[in-house]
């Protein structure tokens, strides 16, 4: 794939990873209530305009969005294929059919994953998770313990990858190597977990012993911040949002998950 | 605590009649131990494996935990206190490199410890800075921790552990796991730190030659669990001479009791050989081009070189299990045994009877829940029957010194005897070629001498050994062709 190193970005680059996750969550979230078009194709344009604004080129787009992109036709086709039936037929085989109904609900399903998934995809490209942890638990207030276990653990998962690796060259080395695809890796994903939990009680310990989990206070050697930076990407979040809604309801598109 | 120049106030160890029994075990780990440390005492413990070093030091950093984990009878304190109430007080390095790096960069990482003590945030990054440069750590604030070697990484520990002021520093055998550059590295740092901090220091360490000019004090703990020598460190070697031989430990002047590697028979054929080969762990990323070599039959190649010169990277290809990225690999008509002559052609079940490779972590290897079973595991890929898989099993058990444990859970094994048993799986296909990648590291003197004879033992038999080691005694008694993966050339020389 196609890789871009760390590609800038213009006031998003200065907002605090948790208030990109507050405002992905409030771009998103309305978008979630509608399955029509036109909110979709509204929040996916303007979200193209200033994303375009901020500095994403359409090398950054195709790089790092490249598993929405996919993404999004496929439920589109399946959408297409298999959604409800309605008005004029155009083509059928079996129990696929393609309809005015199917194709409006094709076209809404599509435009809706990009609306959704882009933003997020983008919003979160250069989120470090240090500072994302930094920020859930000095701005979110999240408890210390947990979100640096989880922080911590979350480095694990390289030397998980290194250690799949050996496990699977040292079981070709010791004659079981021949095993079928699904049992050779459900005895790995066992062997792997027994390694997971050792590897994580030594990480404990070793936590334990740089003084983590006393009842001392604790400082952060970095301040996590938000400033006026957070506050205008949270608006523009809403806006788009509130924006996109309306337009349904004015062009009389809007159509709520539950009705 | 601390002042401008970084200076800190030595911690009191006071032991009476200390003693800890782990949760679910019988017998006590530490029992009845009477011990006075002075503030600025540099102290080298010493003891056979299981003799309760470790806990000790666990013990004295305070991260033994309550009452689930074990039991504790006579007091311990630090500064006149229990040492779990001052946290910061005493800070520890363990062993294994890997399970000590906590956050993503090196700068957080050595933070780590200061924010865990409230250490206000300005006065954080100059203790940062300063830690790392202590340790001789010459890389920016934000690098990567997982981009660190071995040896930079027991650095990144210790300056963690330096951050924090610690009045007492505990070593856990902070070299084990290291090449010779890197216990040089580590050894220089702490000896650096001493000097300026004048900290009490407590080491647990196999190797006494890399601490015994550091220290002023040697401490021996006995198997039962009991101190059994204390006092000035040339005074208590030399006393202690016999004892801390028979406890596994490495004494100065008293090289192991191994024959010398010999050279290769002169007319003895090559079982596997390679011709200008590529390697690397993955297909986009060569890591050595152009290696020729040749592995002579019924003789023990050692393979040596700098970390990240793709040692181990050779030795999985040579084995089969890699496959080259250029060049080939080429085994012997007589090796390949009907088979074409590529090993990575070869299916796994094929690989046992001709090639065995003992990977570096032996927890990568295990598949079993005993070590009975555990051996059974090639026996039943070949399709052996029961009467010849019982007796090859059991030959195998006798012969690692394993027959005890043939029940035991592979993970609950010592270091040496996992080392072992992973030798023993490999053996007991019996394979042509055994190739094995730091079959010493973390070897106690006994396990080690234990393990170099089983090898020798099994050259004598005719089979064909490649190891990959940095170890020195170890290429004095299995060198008999010697290669050295330098950073330009694949030079070759044969003992003497």
């Amino acid at each position: 794939m196609i890789t871009v190193a760390h590609p800038r970005l213009h006031l998003v680059d200065r907002v605090n990873p948790v208030s990109r996750l507050a405002a992905a969550m409030l771009l998103t979230t309305p978008l979630l209530l509608t399955v029509d078009w036109v909110s979709a194709a509204v929040a996916l344009c303007v979200q193209l305009v200033l994303f375009a604004i901020a500095g994403v080129t359409p090398k950054v787009l195709i790089a790092r969005g490249w598993p929405i992109l996919i993404a999004a036709p496929i439920a589109g086709l399946s959408m297409l294929l298999y959604g409800q039936p309605e008005g004029t037929e155009y083509w059928s085989f079996w129990l696929a059919r393609i309809t005015d109904g199917s194709i409006e609900l094709a076209v809404a399903v599509t435009v809706r994953v990009l609306a959704i998934g882009l933003p997020a995809v983008l919003l979160f490209m250069n989120v470090d998770p240090t500072e994302l942890a930094d920020g859930l638990a000095q701005v979110a207030k999240l408890p210390s313990r947990f979100v640096l276990g989880a922080l911590a653990g979350a480095r694990l998962v390289g030397l998980f990858m290194e250690d799949w690796r050996a496990m699977a060259l040292s079981r070709r080395a010791r004659g079981i190597g021949d095993h079928g695809v699904i049992r050779r890796f459900a005895t790995m994903a066992f062997a792997l977990l027994v390694l997971a939990i050792r590897r994580g009680s030594k990480l404990a310990t070793s936590m334990e012993a740089r003084g983590f989990g006393s009842e001392h206070p604790r400082t952060w050697a970095r301040e996590s911040r938000v400033g006026w930076p957070d506050a205008a990407l949270l608006c523009i979040a809403a806006g788009i949002a509130v924006l996109a809604l309306g337009c349904a309801v004015w062009a009389g598109t809007y159509h709520p998950v539950w009705a | 605590m601390a002042n401008d120049s970084g200076a800190i106030s030595p911690a009191r160890v006071e032991a009476r009649g200390w003693g800890w029994r782990h949760a679910g075990r019988l017998r006590s780990a530490l029992d009845g131990i009477d011990l006075i440390v002075s503030p600025g005492e540099r102290v080298l413990l010493l003891g056979p494996s299981g003799s309760g070093k470790s806990t000790l030091l666990h013990a004295l950093a305070g991260v033994h935990g309550g009452a689930e984990e074990g039991e504790e009878t006579g007091t311990l304190l630090l500064d006149g206190e229990w040492p779990g109430a001052v946290r910061g007080r005493a800070s520890l390095v363990l062993q294994d490199p890997d399970s000590q790096v906590i956050l993503a960069r090196v700068g957080d990482d050595v933070a780590f410890g200061c924010e865990n003590l409230g250490i206000p945030r300005d006065e954080i990054w100059p203790r940062v800075r300063r830690a790392l440069d202590e340790v001789g750590l010459d890389v920016p604030l934000d690098h990567s921790t997982s981009a660190l070697s071995g040896g930079q990484k027991q650095r990144l520990a210790l300056a963690g552990a330096l951050a924090m002021r610690p009045g007492l520093l505990l070593l856990d055998e902070p070299t084990a796991n290291l090449d010779p550059a890197g216990v040089h590295e580590v050894r220089q740092a702490v000896a650096r730190t001493l000097d300026r901090t004048g900290a009490t220091f407590v080491v647990v360490e196999h190797r006494v030659d890399v601490w015994i000019d550091l220290v002023t004090r040697v401490v021996v703990l006995g198997r039962d669990g009991r101190l059994i020598a204390d006092g000035e460190p040339h005074a208590v070697i030399s006393a202690q001479r016999d004892e801390l031989l028979a406890a596994g430990v490495w004494v100065p002047g008293a090289p192991p009791a191994v024959a010398a590697a010999r050279p290769a028979p002169a007319a003895s054929v090559v079982d596997l050989e390679a011709f200008d080969l590529a390697i690397g762990r993955r297909s986009d990323a060569v890591v050595r081009s152009g290696l020729s070599l040749a592995l002579p039959r019924a003789a023990s190649t050692v393979l040596t070189g700098p970390n990240g010169a793709g040692k181990s990277t050779l030795a999985l290809t040579m084995g089969g299990l890699l496959s080259p990225l250029g060049g080939t690999v080429r085994a012997s008509a007589e090796l390949a045994d009907g088979l074409r002559a590529e090993p990575i052609r070869w299916r796994s079940r094929e690989l046992l009877t001709r090639i065995g490779t003992v990977f570096q972590e032996p927890e990568h290897q295990f598949v079993a829940s005993t070590v009975q079973r555990e051996l059974e595991v090639a026996p039943r890929a070949l399709g052996l029957d029961a009467v010849t898989t019982a007796r090859r099993t059991g030959e195998v058990l006798e012969r690692l010194g394993l027959d005890r444990l043939a029940q035991a859970n592979p993970f609950t094994l010592s270091g040496g005897e996992q080392r072992r048993l992973t030798v023993g799986c490999a053996i007991v296909a019996q394979p042509g070629v055994v190739i094995l990648d730091e079959p010493t590291f973390g070897q106690d003197r006994l396990t080690w001498i234990e393990l170099v004879t089983l090898l020798r033992g099994l050259v004598d038999g005719g089979t064909t050994l490649l190891s990959v080691s940095h170890d020195a005694a170890y290429r004095d008694a299995l060198g008999d062709q010697h290669l050295d993966l330098g950073s330009d050339a694949l030079r070759m020389e044969a003992a003497a």
